[in-house]
């Protein structure tokens, strides 16, 4: 990112750090913002990373979370680049903004992006397509996800899992060490107390991270307000066609089967979380700026999980993906 | 006119600071109600959403029972669900217009004092809770007692299932009594007591019209008004090196930034450090962030320094002031928990690892275990075993730079790692 432009653009949301020390002056540093010890933490696990492996990667979805942890990135290394590559796992089934966006984005913090491509793995025979209503390649990411892994020896997986997500997610650790399968035994997770990570391992094991552990989704919205980090556009109001299953608005793609009593609308929505363009379920929504969002989510009522299809399978749906290898 | 001049000078006089984060822990026994209580604040914070909710009334429904089960909301993996007990440390959140929380919520089994370890660790405060029918009992002393070893200065013991005695202020003063009688051998700072039902929801978030005798606040707005800014040091300036920051671009060809968190204390730019375990001095250069320059820095701020002088700095080092030295030793007095199954070797070797650094070190000498219960010091019982407390020697390889728990919470800690498994297998504090 350049750096000029970001000085003379955006206020420090900090200003109040250029005073001169003094105990009072910590105090009132404490009090500022809860955003900035939620950054502050965040960085400190990242640079925990970059400290402790040897060939770390961070899963970039296009989704405002990861977009969220490369920013913090940027900020945990600077002036340096961000010293390892993004992942961005193709279901072969994405939002063209978030593929555009995410070619932007590379660009523009002068990274290094690797692509794991669903499709290879079906054409492959890894991975078997789903099929009926509510085909998706959700679950099949985890067979390319550690492909990447293995293939590229990478040792921690950085990803934007919060623990206000979902009830699995409650008891991850910001640093979750995998076996060399690739699972997750949460059973036998290792204590983390204070701010000291335990990222050794054998030979063919790896970790996953999660700098955004302790965040929740109004946090990361209105760090993103904050901090004016540019988003894809869909995330904010937009029109397009739509069907609704079960309560769900979902985006049509062409490829997607309709029941017979569902039909394609065009409908003013926006995204809440984006993910497979099969399992993202849409707002109706008249959004167009981050604070209109927040005011709707700060209002809303269903959890941004209860649009997800992936989660709606069944009550321990998530936790049964991150046993075999899932984000 | 007058109210207004009074209502200026209020804004003037030096306002308490209430940080805008608080962390906290929560410990009870398995039936003390604490996964009802936290199901409590978070449903009447409204921090629960339709959908999670609708789940657990369906749950109820499916069970014939008359109040929704609030457990339900907390209890996560499968097994927990299964057997109806919480097995790890929970972390769950919400926020009132005044306040985020954190709340790291810990089982009360006896087999997982681990867990309440870990969930202390990095909580500002902790919620005990007691049942009012049976009062206090070794769990209690147990959940105090950890709580006043890993530095947590407040406690507030929630009395819980009130409805159960009538609601009746003698129970709660009874068990009042009791406590302040045992917490006296326990170095509590500050200790409160809120008479609560988690189930019906008296005193958790809305005051209780059943208990017109208790005058204190709800629990929720005690949390939310609460100081607790003494978690952090703010007078011992540390900075324990995470990662060197070197660009090797073309703008910042020369930079050599150190990496990490003020972990207590503040530094100034062009002021005097001192790198150890050199011993070697310097000035600040700049203190860099993302944002721009600082002239100073705080904790927990991450930030990244430069020094005027090339000296050979890397992770693990600290920078202090001179003037406030941390103590460096190769023999250590630590009071530590044990995580494992494997017991801890008297002799046996392990890595040691503090906020940013580490050493291997062996086990010299345990001098005493700890009875939570009774808290007694069993100097005759050399078995350290899982969930265990004791106090032990260590002798390092390098030296190692610290400060007692006790004084800094930051440097004061430290956790020891098993060589072969790489499993964390105690975490320690420095006496």
């Amino acid at each position: 990112m350049n750096k000029k432009e970001k000085k003379s653009g955006k206020k420090s949301p900090a200003g109040d750090k250029q005073e001169t020390g003094s105990t009072k002056i910590i105090q009132r540093f404490l009090k500022t913002n809860h955003l900035r010890e939620l950054e502050n933490e965040s960085i400190f696990v990242f640079r925990e990373i970059a400290a402790q492996f040897q060939n770390p990667i961070l899963l970039f979805s296009g989704g405002k979370d990861s977009i969220v942890l490369v920013h913090l990135a940027l900020k945990a290394f600077y002036p340096a680049i961000i010293p390892f590559p993004l992942l961005h796992i193709d279901t072969g089934h994405n939002f063209i903004e978030t593929l555009e966006f995410r070619d932007h984005l590379v660009e523009k913090i002068q990274g290094r992006l690797i692509v794991g491509s669903v499709q290879e793995t079906i054409d492959q025979g890894k991975a078997v397509e789903e099929t009926g209503f509510n085909a998706s390649r959700n679950k099949l990411q985890t067979t390319t996800l550690l492909d990447a892994i293995y293939a590229y020896k990478f040792d921690a997986a950085i990803g934007g899992g919060r623990r206000d997500e979902e009830k699995a997610r409650a008891k991850e650790r910001f640093f979750s060490h995998r076996d060399e399968f690739g699972q997750w035994n949460p059973k036998n997770q290792r204590p983390e107390l204070w701010n000291i990570y335990n990222g050794r391992k054998n030979v063919g094991e790896h970790f996953r991270v999660f700098p955004i552990s302790n965040w929740t989704e109004l946090d990361i919205w209105q760090y993103i307000l904050e901090e004016n980090i540019e988003l894809p556009g869909i995330y904010f109001t937009h029109t397009r066609e739509v069907f609704c299953r079960d309560g769900v608005w979902l985006a049509y793609a062409p490829f997607m089967k309709l029941k017979p009593n569902e039909k394609v609308l065009v409908k003013q929505v926006r995204c809440r979380t984006v993910g497979d363009i099969t399992c993202t379920g849409l707002t109706l929504s008249k959004a167009s700026s981050l604070k209109k969002i927040i005011k709707e989510i700060a209002a809303t009522r269903v959890t941004e999980r209860g649009s997800r299809w992936d989660d709606k399978r069944s009550d321990t749906a998530m936790e049964d993906r991150k046993v075999e290898g899932y984000f | 006119m007058k109210n207004k001049i009074f209502k200026t000078k209020n804004i003037n006089k030096p306002v308490p600071p209430i940080a805008s984060l608080l962390r906290f822990t929560t410990a009870g026994n398995v039936d003390d109600g604490k996964s009802t209580l936290i199901g409590r604040l978070l449903y009447d914070s409204k921090a629960i959403f339709e959908d999670q909710m609708e789940a657990i009334e369906l749950s109820r429904m499916r069970k014939g029972e008359e109040h929704i089960n609030l457990a339900l909301l907390t209890d996560g993996l499968k097994a927990e669900r299964e057997q109806g007990i919480t097995i790890d440390v929970a972390y769950r959140y919400f926020a009132t217009p005044q306040r985020k929380f954190i709340i790291a919520d810990t089982p009360g089994h006896i087999q997982y004092t681990r867990n309440m370890v870990t969930g202390a660790s990095t909580a500002d405060l902790a919620v005990i809770l007691v049942d009012a029918r049976h009062g206090i009992e070794e769990q209690t002393i147990r959940h105090s007692y950890i709580a006043t070893l890993l530095q947590i200065h407040h406690i507030v013991i929630c009395i819980n299932k009130m409805d159960l005695v009538n609601f009746s202020q003698e129970v709660y003063e009874q068990i009042k009594n009791d406590y302040k009688s045992i917490s006296e051998k326990l170095e509590v700072k500050d200790i409160h007591f809120i008479p609560i039902s988690a189930l019906l929801g008296d005193n958790v978030v809305n005051k209780s019209r059943n208990m017109p005798w208790y005058k204190g606040p709800s629990l929720i707005s005690f949390l939310e008004t609460i100081q607790v800014d003494d978690t952090i040091n703010l007078t011992v300036p540390r900075f324990p090196v995470q990662y060197v920051i070197r660009p090797q671009s073309k703008e910042f060809h020369d930079y050599r930034g150190y990496a990490g968190m003020i972990t207590s204390g503040f530094f100034n730019r062009d002021e005097e450090v001192l790198i150890l375990p050199s011993g070697l001095t310097s000035m600040i250069k700049s203190i860099d962030t993302y944002d721009g320059k600082l002239q100073t820095a705080y904790a927990p701020q991450s930030v990244s320094i430069t020094l005027y002088d090339n000296i050979d700095i890397s992770r693990g080092n600290m920078l202090v002031k001179p003037d406030f030295l941390p103590r460096i030793s190769q023999k250590l007095d630590v009071m530590i928990c044990w995580f494992n199954e494997r017991p801890l070797l008297l002799k046996g070797k392990y890595i040691l690892r503090l906020i940013a650094g580490e050493t291997r070190c062996m086990i010299n000498e345990i001098s005493f275990k700890m009875n939570i219960n009774t808290l007694e010091k069993d100097s005759s019982d050399k078995h350290i075993k899982m969930n265990d407390i004791a106090r032990i020697s260590i002798k390092t390889v390098q030296p190692v730079f610290y400060d007692s728990y006790s004084i800094n919470r930051s440097t004061g800690c430290l956790i020891l790692i098993d060589e072969v498994t790489n499993e964390t297998v105690a975490a320690g504090m420095m006496i």
